[in-house]
């Protein structure tokens, strides 16, 4: 069950529906965690709600997956079965959660870039990723009011959550860059018409951010150099740990029904 | 449920300074079935009453939501995660419910926060027992919820409004929350011999403390009367007890598990009798020396104090954002 070794007609078109399924695992994965120990209880709810969202997303995509692929591979099969050096999610989503600031600034970054990405993917070739991506991008929409007028609220807050949130913004900018290095795959992807052009998604991603930062009176960090490509499986040391903890149960009841 | 320590909380009598036939007409509405709203005249004792019961039942909702939480990044699949999380989320809902329903009395919800955290108020103590295994997470369903159910049913009807609106509303997720619960604990009973005994050992460990959960019996009880009378309470401690045990056996016996009480038998009238329950230990648990008392309520601190400058920073861009406008 660990690499995939199948040959599988799409092995592109199947990566790519898997870099997505990962990354929303991954985050409802680290979202989850609020529930029960956030600011208040409408965070919980909060929190609760768009983790929920997540993971409905990585079902659906699992599912998509499993079905390209062809070898009978389930959902939980993929979330429980693979290694991390499987595992393509965007390196930004299994960062730890920090403080509540971090995790706003987190989701806020996520959900943006989730946003544009996923309107594009409605214009699909691939009809199935596009009907995936017609129901969550209601979802996201949702998700982007949460988490900016979040970090609005702390930018523009007091001085504490101000500056929390702008440490936290500088901490997590050189993981947007993984996002828009555009690799062969999605290249060719990008060609046939199955994914948007990570340049557009690149752009409508800062012109939505720009007014948000305005309003949180936060400063769009410089770009750096990049060093982590979550979505080719060369991930932070956080990842083995969040693996550790999701699959632990399943792994040890092999074959096991719940 | 969710309300044992109601007991020791509950104002004596009915303040004898309370206008007696404000109280006749009161006591009238009350005894025709009218709802009371908050903008009517009730009596101070109700009134308290009233704010206590429904303050502990949000803060068992809030406290709750911890043993549960425990299991959520380790569900064994992605459906029981999603699940898990819906329930959870459903319960901090009903807290978020019922302290709005408490409000309508007067007080604040900052107030019953700190009432909480200072220790000066209770929770249910059944979430003061921990969940070492996913199997708990199953057995709170099937049981902790189905008793909840129990005690809140008869709420439906509680002579206060909002409490009685909010319950109709909390009791139809409760129902969701233990049928989910009883199907988990069907896949371990129907599963490997781990899971199976993963399933009997929660049994094991869940079904006295969850008997407690209807509080002291009745010959122990001196307040159920008054309750009664204001049509609070509809059933005493003893009769939803008894309901729930002729309810939740025969599912046990479904389930091919075993309750763990040597004395348990069904009764020529078909009511099944249990064996004594250990009061001592109920009391133990209710006076904080419960296996996750402490745990508990430092966790909610804990979340409090951490999150006050997120509260602070809302506040102070409210305020912000109305200067504003105002300019
Ligand atoms: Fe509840
Ligand atoms: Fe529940």
């Amino acid at each position: 069950m660990s690499a995939v070794t199948a040959p599988v007609a799409d092995r592109a078109l199947m990566t790519y529906v898997l870099r997505l399924a990962d990354t929303a695992l991954v985050l409802a994965q680290r979202l989850s965690a609020w529930i029960g120990h956030s600011p208040a209880i409408e965070e919980d709810l909060g929190c609760a709600n768009i983790a929920l969202d997540l993971l409905g997303q990585a079902r659906l995509l699992y599912a998509y997956a499993g079905e390209l692929e062809g070898a009978g591979r389930t959902e939980d099969d993929f979330a429980y079965l693979r290694e991390e050096c499987d595992f393509l999610n965007a390196t930004m989503a299994e960062l730890p959660n920090g403080d509540f600031g971090q995790t706003i600034v987190r989701q806020c970054l996520l959900d943006l870039w989730r946003l544009e990405l996923f309107e594009r993917l409605t214009q699909s070739t691939d009809v199935r990723l596009a009907q995936i991506a017609a129901k969550a991008v209601k979802e996201i929409r949702y998700h982007v009011r949460y988490s900016s007028g979040w970090l609005v609220r702390l930018g523009d807050g007091t001085d504490e959550s101000h500056q929390r949130v702008a440490k936290a913004l500088t901490t997590l900018w050189p993981y947007v860059t993984e996002w828009f290095a555009e690799d062969a795959m999605e290249q060719a992807l990008t060609e046939r018409g199955v994914a948007p052009s990570v340049a557009a998604v690149q752009v409508g991603f800062e012109t939505r951010l720009a007014p948000i930062l305005r309003d949180a009176t936060l400063t769009r960090p410089v770009d750096v150099d990049y060093r982590w490509f979550g979505k080719r499986s060369q991930h932070s040391e956080h990842l083995g740990h969040l693996l550790a903890d999701l699959q632990s149960l399943h792994r040890a009841h092999p074959g096991a029904q719940w | 449920m969710y309300t044992q320590g109601l007991l020791e909380a509950i104002p004596k009598a009915v303040s004898a300074l309370e206008d007696s036939e404000r109280m006749a007409r009161f006591q009238a509405r009350i005894d025709a079935e009218e709802k009371i709203e908050p903008k009517d005249w009730m009596p101070d004792a109700y009134r308290q009453t009233l704010i206590r019961q429904i303050s502990q039942h949000a803060h068992s909702e809030i406290v709750g939501m911890l043993p549960e939480g425990n299991w959520i990044s380790r569900a064994p699949s992605l459906l029981r995660k999603s699940i898990l999380i819906a329930k959870v989320q459903d319960e901090g809902g009903h807290g978020a419910y019922l302290y709005s329903a408490a409000e309508t009395l007067g007080i604040a919800r900052s107030e019953l926060i700190d009432q909480l955290l200072s220790g000066r108020a209770k929770y249910s103590s059944i979430f003061n027992y921990p969940t070492p295994s996913w199997a708990d997470i199953a057995a709170i369903g099937w049981l902790v919820d189905g008793a909840a159910i129990m005690n809140q049913i008869p709420l439906c009807r509680c002579s206060y409004g909002p409490y009685a609106r909010a319950m109709v509303r909390v009791c139809k997720e409760e129902s969701f929350h233990q049928r989910q619960g009883y199907h988990a604990m069907l896949s371990l009973a129907r599963g490997t011999p781990a899971q199976q005994r993963m399933a009997q050992d929660a049994l094991n460990r869940w079904w006295w403390p969850a008997l407690m959960m209807f509080g002291p019996p009745d010959t122990a009880s001196q307040h159920t009367a008054v309750s009664v009378r204001w049509k609070i309470k509809r059933f005493t401690n003893d009769e939803l007890r008894q309901k729930f045990v002729d309810f939740t056996v025969p599912q046990a016996q479904f389930l091919g598990l075993t309750l763990p009480d040597a004395q348990l038998q069904q009764a020529a009238d078909g009511h099944y009798q249990i064996g004594p329950l250990d009061w001592s230990e109920f009391n133990a648990v209710l006076k904080g020396n419960g296996p996750c008392n402490a745990e508990r309520i430092a966790e909610r601190r804990a979340a409090h104090a951490d999150g006050a400058w997120v509260r602070a920073a809302a506040i102070a861009h409210a305020a912000k954002r109305a200067a504003r406008a105002v300019a």
